[in-house]
C-alpha cells in the first residue's frame, strides 16, 4: 500500500499551473493515480476538462507522454498505443522495462460516447488501465447531463424547470457493466480517499490485462459548491453510499470502504446546487426516490461482497 | 517475379502480408472484408510478425491505428463506404498528426439508400482530409499502389497517411493476373520505419494532440499545405524509382493516346481501363480520341492536367460521384478550376455516371465518345453536366 512520504517523493505526472479550476478533482485523480505506478506510464485521453485544462498550446502540464485523439476513443487510442507496444517489443525496438498504459475519460467520454470504444478495449483484454473521471456531467461543454448523471440533479440539458424538476432518471451502473466484463480489475474509488484510490490504482498496475477504474471526482463548477469543499464531498458520497468504495478482482466483490455511520442521502445533496431546488416544497417524493434507489443499490452491492 | 492470379482485395492483402507491418487494426465492411479477412488469417498462420487489433468498429479502428502509429509502429488498415465514414472523425487528426497509416480503400457507393456496390462517393467525401488518394486502374496497380503508398507516406518530406483505391467488386472481386514482388524484394523496397516524437520515447515525453486554438491552429496546418506540395514530387519520384526497378512506372496522371487526341475522357479508377479498350477500338476506324487518367486525386495534380489537355478540342470528365451543388462531380469542378489559368483549353463536360454501381459498359464509352465528337464539331456544348445511364 502507498504512503504517502514515498508518495510525495515521487516524479509528478503533471505539474501545476494548468487550467483546471481552483478545487477540481481531476488533477488529484490524474496525480494518484499514475503516481501509483512503479514502472513508466503512457497516458491517453478523451476530448473534455482534463485535456483541455491541461494541454493548451504551446504549454502541456504532462511530465508523462500524452495522447489526445477525440472525444470517444481514450481506449481505442490507448488500445492501440499498447498493441505497437507489443509489436515494437517483439523487434527490440519499444523500450525494455513494463510500461502501463493509462487511459482517462470523462464520464461522457467514457459512459456515452466512448462506451463502445470501452467495451471493445476491455473485450479484446489490452494490457491497460481506463480510468473514468467522473464528474457526473459534460463539464467541459458547460454541464450537460449524462447517464452518469444522478436523478434529480439540474443540468444544462437536463434543467430544472417549472414542470421537470432536473434529470428524471437514474445513473446508469457502469462500474457494474465492467463487472460483467470478466475483466481482471473493476473498481470504484472517489476523491478525499487518496489511500484507497493509490491502493487500488497499485493493485491494478500489478495485474496483467484490462482494467478499469470509476473515480467520483466532485466538480465545484458542475455541482455548485465552494471550492475547498471537494475532498469533503467525495467523502460524503462514500458516506451516504451513494458513491461506494469497492473492487472486483476476477469477479470477486470487496468492499473497501464501510462508512461508520450511514448518512441519510440529503446530506449529501443539500451541499450542492444542482440539486438545490429538490428542496422546495413539493418535491419531497424526489428526495425520497433517490434515497430508497441509493439504498437498494447499497443493498444489493453488500450482497454481492464477502462477509 | 512471380505471376499469380489475384483479386484487387487478394492483391492489396497480399502487398500488406508482405510489408509486414506493426499494427494493423481494421473492421470488415463489404467489399474491402475479405482484406481483413485474408490479413486475418496470415495471423493466424505466423506469416506477419503484425499485432492484429479486431477492433469493434471502423472508428475505433482509425483511433487504435492513430495510437499506434503515434507510438511509432508502422500501421495499416482497410475499410470502404460506411466504414470510411465512420473513421472520418479520426482521419483528419492521423494527418494532423502527420501519422503516415496507409489505408486499403474499397470504393462503395455511401448509404443511403444502402448500396454495396461501386461509386467514388465514399472518397471523395473525405477528400478534404490531408490523406494522399491514389485510384488504381486494376489489381496490379492496387498491389503496386499499396506499396508505394507506404514509401510516399513515410517519406520525411510528406509524413501523412495515405490510401490507395480500388472500385468496389470491379476490382475487389475480380481475379486478374498480377506480378508481384519477391517477400524479400518488398522488405527491401519499404525498408525500415522509425517515428519521431512517439508516445513511446519514455525519456522525452511528448504531448501530442494539444488543444491549439486562434494562437497557433492556423501556423500548424501549414506544414501539411507543405507536405502535400511535396507529395506530389515524392510520388512522381516514388514512381519513376518503381517503374525502374521493377519496370511498371508511375506517374500523377497517365495520357493514353492523348497526343494528337481531339476529344478525351478524362477518368478514375476502373473506367479507365475499359476506357482504354474503346479508345484502342476508335482509334482503329481513324478516330483521334484519347484518355487522361487520374491517378493521383490528393494532392491534385492541377498543372499537369491543365498541360495534358491542352490541345484537345474537348474533354469529357467522367465522376463517378456527384457533389449535389449544381456544380458538377469533384473530379470535374477541380479540372474545370485546374483550366481556369490555362492559355489554351477545351471544351468541358461532365459525366456523372455509374453512382451504386450502376455499370459502364464499352457500348457507354462508344456513345459518350460519340456525342462529344459531335460537340467538338460544333465547337459548343449543349449541356455541361450530365447525368449519364440514369433512367429518366
Ligand atoms: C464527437 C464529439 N461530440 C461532441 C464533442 C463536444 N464535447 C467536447 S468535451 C464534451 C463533454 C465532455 O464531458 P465528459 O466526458 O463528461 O468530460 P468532462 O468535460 O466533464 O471532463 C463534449 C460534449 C466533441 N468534442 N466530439
Amino acid at each position: 500500500m502507498p504512503n504517502l512520504k514515498d508518495l510525495a517523493a515521487k516524479k509528478e505526472p503533471i505539474c501545476g499551473g494548468h487550467r483546471a479550476c481552483a478545487g477540481c478533482g481531476a488533477p488529484i485523480i490524474v496525480r494518484q493515480v499514475l503516481m501509483s505506478s512503479k514502472d513508466p506510464v503512457v497516458v491517453t485521453s478523451a476530448t473534455g476538462c482534463l485535456e483541455v485544462v491541461t494541454t493548451i498550446f504551446p504549454y502541456s502540464a504532462w511530465e508523462v507522454p500524452f495522447l489526445h485523439n477525440a472525444f470517444e476513443n481514450s481506449a481505442a487510442t490507448c488500445s492501440g498505443v499498447e498493441a505497437a507496444f507489443k509489436a515494437l517489443k517483439k523487434k527490440g525496438q519499444a523500450p525494455a522495462e513494463h510500461v502501463n498504459f493509462v487511459a482517462f475519460g470523462g464520464d461522457g467520454g467514457t459512459y456515452d460516447i466512448g462506451f463502445q470504444s470501452l467495451s471493445g478495449a476491455m473485450e479484446r483484454g489490452h494490457d491497460m488501465l481506463y480510468v473514468c473521471y467522473n464528474n457526473e456531467a459534460y463539464m467541459n461543454t458547460g454541464i450537460q447531463r449524462s447517464s452518469a448523471t444522478p436523478m434529480g440533479a439540474a443540468t444544462t440539458t437536463a434543467p430544472a424547470g417549472k414542470v421537470i424538476p432536473g434529470k428524471v432518471q437514474f445513473p446508469k451502473n457502469l462500474t457494474e457493466i465492467m463487472v460483467a466484463h470478466d475483466i481482471p480489475y473493476v473498481a470504484q474509488s472517489a476523491v478525499g480517499f487518496w489511500r484507497d484510490l493509490t491502493s487500488k490504482a497499485e493493485k491494478a498496475f500489478s495485474i496483467r490485462g484490462p482494467k478499469f477504474m470509476n473515480v467520483l471526482q466532485p466538480c465545484r463548477l458542475g455541482w455548485g459548491y465552494k471550492p475547498e469543499l471537494t475532498a469533503e464531498l467525495g467523502r460524503l458520497a462514500a458516506n451516504t453510499c451513494v458513491w461506494p468504495l469497492y473492487e472486483v478482482i476476477e469477479g470477486k466483490y470487496k468492499l473497501t470502504y464501510r462508512p461508520k455511520e450511514k448518512k441519510p442521502v440529503v446530506e449529501f445533496l443539500k451541499m450542492q446546487d444542482r440539486f438545490r431546488h429538490l428542496f422546495r416544497p413539493g418535491n419531497e417524493a424526489i428526495l425520497e426516490a433517490i434515497q430508497k434507489e441509493v439504498d437498494r443499490r447499497w443493498e444489493a452491492l453488500l450482497n454481492k461482497c464477502e462477509g | 517475379m512471380p505471376i499469380i492470379a489475384r483479386t484487387g482485395n487478394e492483391a492489396m492483402s497480399e502487398a500488406m502480408r508482405q510489408i509486414n507491418p506493426d499494427v494493423v487494426a481494421a473492421y470488415p465492411i463489404t467489399p474491402a472484408t475479405e482484406v481483413v479477412m485474408l490479413f486475418a488469417k496470415f495471423v493466424a498462420d505466423g506469416l506477419v510478425d503484425t499485432e492484429f487489433v479486431a477492433v469493434e468498429s471502423e472508428h475505433s479502428a482509425m483511433s487504435a491505428c492513430v495510437g499506434a502509429s503515434a507510438a511509432g509502429a508502422r500501421v495499416m488498415t482497410g475499410t470502404s463506404s460506411q466504414g470510411l465514414q465512420l473513421m472520418s472523425e479520426i482521419l483528419p487528426i492521423a494527418s494532423a498528426l502527420r501519422l503516415p497509416i496507409v489505408l486499403c480503400e474499397v470504393n462503395r457507393a455511401l448509404s443511403g439508400p444502402i448500396n454495396i456496390h461501386c461509386d467514388h462517393s465514399d472518397t471523395m467525401a473525405v477528400r478534404d482530409f490531408a490523406w494522399i488518394q491514389i485510384f488504381s486502374e486494376n489489381a496490379q496497380e492496387a498491389y503496386d499502389n499499396i506499396l508505394q503508398c507506404m514509401k510516399i507516406a513515410e517519406d520525411k518530406r510528406v509524413l501523412l497517411p495515405a490510401m490507395a483505391t480500388t472500385d468496389g467488386f470491379i476490382i475487389s472481386h475480380c481475379m486478374e493476373k498480377i506480378e508481384t514482388l519477391e517477400d524479400a524484394e518488398v522488405k527491401k523496397y519499404v525498408g525500415e520505419y522509425k517515428g519521431v516524437n512517439t508516445v513511446l520515447d519514455l525519456k522525452n515525453p511528448v504531448t501530442l494532440g494539444s488543444l491549439d486554438l486562434q494562437d497557433y491552429y492556423f501556423e500548424h496546418k501549414m506544414p501539411i499545405v507543405e507536405a502535400m506540395r511535396n507529395a506530389k514530387s515524392v510520388i512522381e519520384e516514388v514512381g519513376k524509382e518503381f517503374g525502374k526497378l521493377y519496370g511498371r512506372e508511375y506517374g500523377l496522371i497517365e495520357g493514353y493516346k492523348l497526343d494528337d487526341a481531339e476529344v478525351a475522357i478524362v477518368a478514375l479508377g476502373s473506367t479507365c481501363g475499359t476506357t482504354k479498350a474503346v479508345v484502342d477500338e476508335l482509334r482503329e476506324k481513324g478516330q483521334k480520341v484519347g484518355l487522361l487518367k487520374i491517378r493521383v486525386f490528393r494532392p491534385f495534380p492541377a498543372e499537369e492536367i491543365a498541360a495534358a489537355l491542352a490541345n484537345l478540342k474537348v474533354a469529357v470528365i467522367l465522376d463517378r460521384s456527384d457533389s449535389y451543388n449544381n456544380q458538377g462531380g469533384p473530379l470535374f469542378t477541380e479540372v474545370r478550376s485546374a483550366l481556369y489559368d490555362a492559355a489554351k483549353k477545351p471544351l468541358i463536360t461532365n459525366y456523372i455516371y455509374g453512382l451504386g454501381g450502376r455499370e459502364i459498359s464499352l457500348d457507354d464509352l462508344r456513345s459518350i465518345f460519340a456525342e462529344q465528337q459531335e460537340v467538338a464539331k460544333a465547337g459548343k456544348a449543349k449541356e455541361v453536366i450530365k447525368y449519364f445511364g440514369v433512367r429518366e
